[in-house]
């Protein structure tokens, strides 16, 4: 802007330097760049591998989701085994367990990871940083109904609010309820009504139109 | 061989060892019903440490009602938690850890 003049103070932005460089972080950076010397993995395999986690997005459980929705049997098979299921699809889910639970009229799903932040990266991409907070682990699993409802969603009291703690070796995703009024849409239409936060229970998939 | 079934009550154990544990605190000393069995995975607490975690743990799903967790629980008393738990932190219900 050119009527910008330097003769007022800006607050400074931290730079990422500017945290403490913790102890986890000295031993990351350490052990990868043992890997890199030792020849285990170069330096590019290790950024595109970075880069490949960050590129990831909830589009591929939203097409799961989709599917779930019009075809009755590909549900079936996404609530007995999703990593299956996603390959069916040609989505590549990991290797580790992931599992899908149905919300219907009667049970509304949310998932959390009190101890960490356990989430299912490969088909619904990086967890949102409140996923991460102490907040939503500890109120989660205390006052869901509490914290659904400042996520804007509002549960009736005769639906079960059925908490997923994620604390072990197994992964968890949402399948939401398919919403009013979205009977003969395809399944690309379908899809982008599937929000990340849809899948991990903390809102309804959007409405139709 | 998991010693459970989809179904039985059981009680997570009241314990509170050193180390790695995916056992998380609130739950202890909880009763609750196994909800599905997925399978068996290496012993975490003793991965966590670089040794192999055998034999596998078999994994429950727990499901648990609110009201059991926390005595104050504000909501129905239908809603429920489900907690991953590994066998050898579950009792079978009416036993003391």
């Amino acid at each position: 802007m050119s009527d910008h003049t330097h003769d007022h103070p800006h607050p400074k932005q931290p730079d990422i330097e500017d945290a403490p460089f913790t102890r986890f972080q000295v031993m990351t950076e350490a052990l990868a760049e043992l890997l890199i010397e030792k020849d285990v993995v170069s330096a590019d395999e290790f950024r595109a591998q970075l880069e490949r986690m960050d590129a990831k997005s909830p589009a591929d459980g939203a097409r799961m989701v989709a599917r779930a929705w019009v075809d009755p049997a590909f549900k079936e098979r996404m609530l007995a085994d999703v990593n299956a299921a996603a390959e069916e699809l040609g989505l590549d889910a990991g290797h580790i367990p992931i599992r899908c639970v149905e919300n219907t009229a009667d049970v509304h799903n949310v998932i959390v990871c009190t101890l960490c932040s356990c989430y299912p990266r490969l088909l619904i991409g990086l967890p949102p940083d409140w996923y991460k907070s102490r907040a939503y682990r500890a109120r989660t699993v205390k006052e869901p109904r509490a914290v659904l409802a400042e996520f804007g969603t509002e549960i009736a009291d005769d639906v079960e609010v059925r908490v997923h703690d994620s604390t072990a070796d197994l992964r968890y995703m949402v399948l939401p309820l398919r919403p009013a009024g979205t009977d003969g849409m395809g399944e690309a239409d379908l899809a982008a009504l599937v929000t990340r936060d849809s899948m991990i229970g903390v809102s309804r998939a959007k409405p139709a139109g | 061989m998991s010693r459970y079934a989809i179904g039985d009550k059981v009680r997570v154990r009241r314990a509170y060892p050193p180390g790695h544990v995916r056992t998380p605190s609130f739950i202890r000393g909880k009763q609750g019903v196994v909800d599905a069995i997925p399978g068996a995975y290496p012993n975490p607490e003793e991965l966590a440490y670089g040794r192999p975690g055998t034999p596998a743990q078999p994994l429950y799903r727990v499901r648990f009602e609110q009201g059991e967790v926390w005595a104050d629980y504000a909501g129905p008393a239908a809603d429920s938690i489900v907690v991953d738990i590994y066998e050898h932190w579950l009792d079978p219900a009416g036993e003391a850890s």
